[in-house]
């Protein structure tokens, strides 16, 4: 645990942590609410977003892209709710055809621009590049206290950090209209909660995430991190604050263990690569829920009828 | 001659008289629609104050949509509602609600005090602190409707009638002076339909107003004062003994009660 993790694994660990923090909290009440789906549907329809921004700048500065990502998320959840609305079909099916084709137009435009001069192609919207997020100019563990070191960090870090802070703030204010509305909307209404406002809030923060999230970390932990701890949470405990704490816990330890595990398992096993980071996290966040499906306390509860 | 040169409607709102202000939920002109289908057309109604009042009509015929409308849960198309003489926004505090039942996902993870705290969540606000005497006031909702040994049993391990209680205990805990109720009697067992009525009926001895939707003909006469009965349009209000009168049901219900169901009726209403 000396320079050399400073340097090379501290950074992808935290943005990992982050990013999965900042996707699992508002996936607790997209998961109540039955759109579970809407993060991964944010997560394809960034790519459309993503491309265009960097065929109209020729960067692939960060701003740019966030926009880019956050307009196609706009689009999205437009063209998701006209779909449903004005076609009449459930909200499921909307999603998944909008998602499916915007992801499918930004893989062809993509594919038809020419973006070979940067990073800039579908392994790398899939799996992001967290292992490339290191941080050269540490020296050991005292450079987290050295403004000069601090300079050099990976602006991924502050990013994920500000999104995920603002998000964990945003759930801490609104607990009490979000816990209303997600489980009695007409009685969250009837006493004057803005119940719109509220699912549009949640959906926009989720939006926020999955845009801050992608960049960093790609799509696959992005849909895993909005589904897989939130829904091993729910069978852990029958409070939602408990909930939402094991989702967190469920998220940091997918992305430590996952990071881990991806760097240094195959080594342990004898191979000499290491494996995709992004994917053995969200492998690593599949399996807990496995369990979670397996041996969680409250895991009868699903599916028992209440009874008359 | 005021009467003669006053508006049906202007910019939408009806015109007519002022609303009672004394009565609890007064409707004006009240039309509500889904999609190109009204569901509600040109309702008035005055519910009176201190008195227990059912919504009645046949299926589709909007009674829950009036209820809805009401509370401002669903757009109305054009139509007033006064609340105790006032806006509904401003009304607010005095209301409380009891959905339906199968209108929410009983697997939520929560329990039966959480629930019942809810209803205080307009006091308390986004940071106000469930303080003792908060939760003293939730208990005893619970208490009043027999369920204050579940409290702290998660909400999908009950029973229907049981969730129901545990609804209006929520009601309760508003402290409210008008209760609406959407088929609160709907799937619940023998024993909590009494228990309920009992502190329907007791809510009014404090002077509150109750008003449910209610589509059992059967125990019209003995829970309930008055009736607004309802096919989209109103069809007649009044006290119970002289409006619930089976020639006002076959024009609410067209042919959809059978002779002999109104033939029954007759017998109770007589």
């Amino acid at each position: 645990m000396g320079v050399e993790f400073v340097q090379f694994s501290l950074t992808p660990i935290l943005i990992g942590v982050l990013a999965a923090v900042a996707c699992a909290l508002p996936g607790n009440f997209l998961i109540l609410r039955r759109q579970a789906l809407i993060g991964d549907a944010i997560s394809h329809v960034v790519l459309p977003g993503i491309v265009v921004a960097f065929l109209i700048t020729g960067t692939v500065a960060a701003i740019p892209m966030l926009l880019g990502a956050g307009a196609a998320a706009l689009v999205a959840v437009v063209l998701i709710e006209a779909i449903r609305r004005l076609g009449g079909i459930e909200p499921g099916a909307a999603m998944g055809v909008v998602f499916t084709a915007l992801f499918a137009g930004g893989v062809l435009l993509l594919e038809q621009s020419d973006t070979s001069g940067v990073h800039l192609d579908v392994e790398h919207a899939l799996m992001g590049n967290l292992e490339t997020l290191i941080w050269l100019r540490a020296e050991g563990w005292s450079s987290l206290i050295d403004p000069v070191a601090l300079a050099g960090l990976p602006p991924e870090l502050p990013r994920m950090g500000f999104v995920a802070g603002s998000i964990a703030v945003l759930t801490w204010v609104f607990w009490r209209p979000l816990k209303l509305s997600t489980f009695d909307e007409g009685f969250a209404q009837a006493i004057g909660l803005p119940v719109s406002a509220i699912g549009l809030g949640l959906v926009v923060t989720a939006a926020v995430a999955a845009v801050a999230a992608f960049d960093a970390v790609g799509s696959i932990i992005v849909i895993a991190m909005f589904i897989c701890p939130p829904a091993a949470a729910r069978l852990m405990t029958d409070s939602l604050s408990a909930q939402v704490w094991w989702s967190v816990f469920f998220a940091i330890l997918s992305a430590i263990a996952g990071y881990v595990l991806a760097g240094y398992g195959p080594i342990w096993l004898g191979f000499s690569n290491s494996v995709s980071a992004a994917g053995m996290i969200a492998t690593i966040s599949g399996a807990i829920l496995g369990l979670a499906c397996l041996f969680g306390p409250r895991r009868a509860r699903v599916g028992v009828s209440a009874g008359a | 001659m005021p009467e003669v040169l006053t508006l049906a409607a202007r910019d939408g709102q009806a015109t007519g008289p002022e609303a009672d202000p004394s009565s609890p939920l007064a409707l004006r002109g009240l039309t509500v629609s889904y999609g190109e289908k009204p569901a509600l057309f040109s309702v008035d109604a005055t519910f009176p104050a201190g008195a227990m009042s059912a919504i009645i009509g046949p299926n589709g015929a909007g009674k829950s949509t009036l209820l809805k409308a009401s509370l401002g849960l669903i757009p109305r198309v054009s139509g007033q509602v006064t609340v105790f003489g006032q806006p509904l926004a401003a009304a607010r505090d005095r209301i409380a609600y009891v959905p339906q039942r199968a209108s929410v996902d009983w697997d939520f993870p929560t329990t039966v005090i959480d629930v019942v705290l809810m209803g205080r969540y307009r006091k308390l606000g986004l940071f106000g602190r469930v303080s003792r005497a908060e939760r003293a006031l939730a208990t005893e909702a619970l208490a009043r409707v027999g369920m204050d040994a579940f409290a702290g049993r998660q909400i999908g391990q009950l029973s229907g009638g049981q969730q129901q209680r545990v609804f209006l205990a929520r009601a309760l805990a508003q402290e409210a002076d008008l209760y609406l109720l959407d088929e609160p009697f709907a799937g619940v067992d023998a024993a909590t339909e009494r228990a309920i009525i009992d502190l329907l009926k007791e809510l009014k001895a404090q002077g509150k107003s109750v008003i449910a939707v209610h589509h059992d003909l059967s125990t019209v006469t003995a829970y309930f004062d008055h009736v607004f009965l309802v096919n989209v349009r109103a069809m007649a209000e009044g006290p119970v003994d002289t409006t619930f009168t089976p020639s006002a049901l076959a024009e609410t219900y067209g042919g959809r009660l059978a002779a002999t169901q109104l033939a029954d009726l007759a017998l109770t209403v007589g």
